[in-house]
């Protein structure tokens, strides 16, 4: 993500880290990690403590969550939403099949896992993973803590 | 030479653009926060809204290929230059700062109207559908809670009191004229008309203000924030800033028609700060507790039950109560 903007001014840089906007993208996975995701917003967890919020469009967000292996019909909707984030952007892969396909791998009905497709049309996209099926609310919000560590 | 330079410090500096940005931004953490308390969460630190439009400033202002690039660019400018001028006449005629205003009540109405047409004609210059539908349903809604606003801000200027056997009336459009007949006659919310006029206001400015259960302009769930979809960057942050400014000027604004804007002394200055956070608040649980509304529901709403409410309020400030 560094490489996404050459010099980054520091006063932005924390702003990011204080306020980063999440988009949620489910690319057809069996709708688990999006639940657990749902799970971050609740008082148990209440991810706006630390400015994170669920942005409605793309063009607001920050930081996208990818859930699922991308099916052949999210293929192009996936990376349209991507190129339409401003930057800089950054992508979390949610749970097991967005890391690496999963109980998906090999079946006829997927393209791939998320990093490479997003790859494909931008090769400067960074990815955190957290794998887990699915992973606790807690893993996804030290997945992004350690994302906007590592900025 | 010297007026002029007073006026660039009240226009940019106080009570104007930068007092008005930062009280906003206070007053949209006071909203979230109370709306994390209401749902038994922790909320956002006092310093959030700040970050977040620190963030936007500096992120990419991407224009999208279909859009007309000049209005998409120029619209969050107008909408946030007219509610920051909007906003000077509000806090001066509330505070009593500095020399009596130019803007009357006439003024300050056609200026608040304005960011919502510049978010009307951004979503529309943007060109995405989304943006279309959201900007179709300010336009509605723009056009369902002004007849009702106009009405309960009339309800002011035609209050009259007998004050030791003397007859005084307000009949006057400015609003320092009405916080002066204030001083002499007592708040207009204590009295039967000014009472249903302030809360038709009430409702009113909660829709101007695109709160739920009036949010169906943004409605995020369901058309992405409508016409501000395909903002990002410093021009969403622009708009972010007007609906700041926005929230910092309904309240001071009710407080001056119809609750005697601020008296002066330290007292007076808490007196006017608890009044603010009382309205805001009341703004805050009114959003919490309902759902929204669909576009015909707020229509029926706001031309009828309120528009007819008004009416009485009208009526009942010629009838001398």
């Amino acid at each position: 993500m560094a490489n996404a903007t050459p010099r980054v001014p520091s006063l932005f840089l924390k702003a990011l880290k204080k306020s980063p906007w999440v988009f949620h993208v489910g690319t057809s996975g069996c709708n688990n990690c999006d639940i657990e995701i749902a799970d971050c917003l609740t008082p148990r967890y209440d991810i706006e403590r630390f400015g994170m919020k669920l942005a409605g469009s793309p063009r607001h967000a920050d930081v996208m969550l990818i859930t699922g292996p991308v099916s052949r019909a999210c293929r192009e909707p996936l990376q349209q939403a991507w190129l339409e984030m401003p930057r800089p952007r950054a992508a979390v892969m949610v749970g097991a099949c967005a890391c690496s396909m999963g109980a998906y791998k090999d079946a006829y009905s997927v393209t791939g896992p998320p990093d490479k497709v997003l790859l494909e049309v931008d090769p400067d996209a960074r990815f955190v993973y957290v794998p887990g099926c699915p992973p606790k609310p807690e893993t996804i919000i030290m997945g992004i803590v350690k994302l906007l560590g590592a900025l | 030479m010297g007026e002029i330079t007073t006026w660039v410090f009240f226009f940019l500096i106080f009570p104007g653009m930068l007092f008005a940005v930062f009280v906003g931004l206070a007053m949209s953490w006071v909203d979230r926060k109370v709306t994390a308390l209401v749902q038994w969460r922790k909320g956002p630190p006092v310093t959030q809204p700040l970050w977040d439009v620190l963030k936007l400033l500096g992120k990419e202002v991407i224009v999208p290929a279909q859009a007309w690039a000049g209005g998409f660019l120029a619209f969050p400018f107008v909408a946030f230059s007219a509610v920051a001028v909007a906003g000077t006449f509000v806090w001066m005629a509330a505070t009593g700062f500095g020399p009596p205003p130019m803007g009357d009540l006439i003024v300050v109405l056609y200026l608040l109207t304005v960011p919502t047409l510049a978010v009307i004609l951004g979503g529309a210059a943007s060109g995405n559908p989304l943006g279309a539908v959201g900007a179709s349903r300010d336009m509605k809604l723009l056009l369902a809670y002004e007849l009702p606003f106009v009405i309960a801000l009339l309800v002011a200027v035609f209050q009259e009191r007998v004050v030791d056997g003397e007859t005084i009336r307000a009949g006057t459009l400015s609003l320092s004229g009405l916080v002066e007949f204030q001083d002499l006659a007592g708040s207009i919310l204590l009295r039967p008309s000014g009472f249903l006029a302030f809360l038709v206001a009430l409702f009113c400015a909660h829709a101007k203000l695109g709160f739920v259960p009036f949010d169906l302009a943004e409605a995020e769930c369901e058309i992405g924030e409508g016409a501000l979809l395909e903002y990002s960057g410093a021009a969403l942050a622009l708009f972010k800033l007007t609906q700041a400014v926005l929230l910092a000027t309904m309240p001071v604004l009710l407080v001056t028609v119809f609750w005697g804007g601020m008296d002066p002394g330290v007292g007076g200055v808490l007196a006017f700060v608890g009044k603010i956070v009382l309205i805001l608040v009341l703004f805050v649980l009114i959003k919490n507790t309902n759902p929204r509304v669909r576009i015909d529901q707020a229509m029926r709403f706001f031309w009828g039950p309120v528009t007819i409410v008004a009416l009485l309020a009208l009526l009942l400030a010629q009838l001398g109560l």
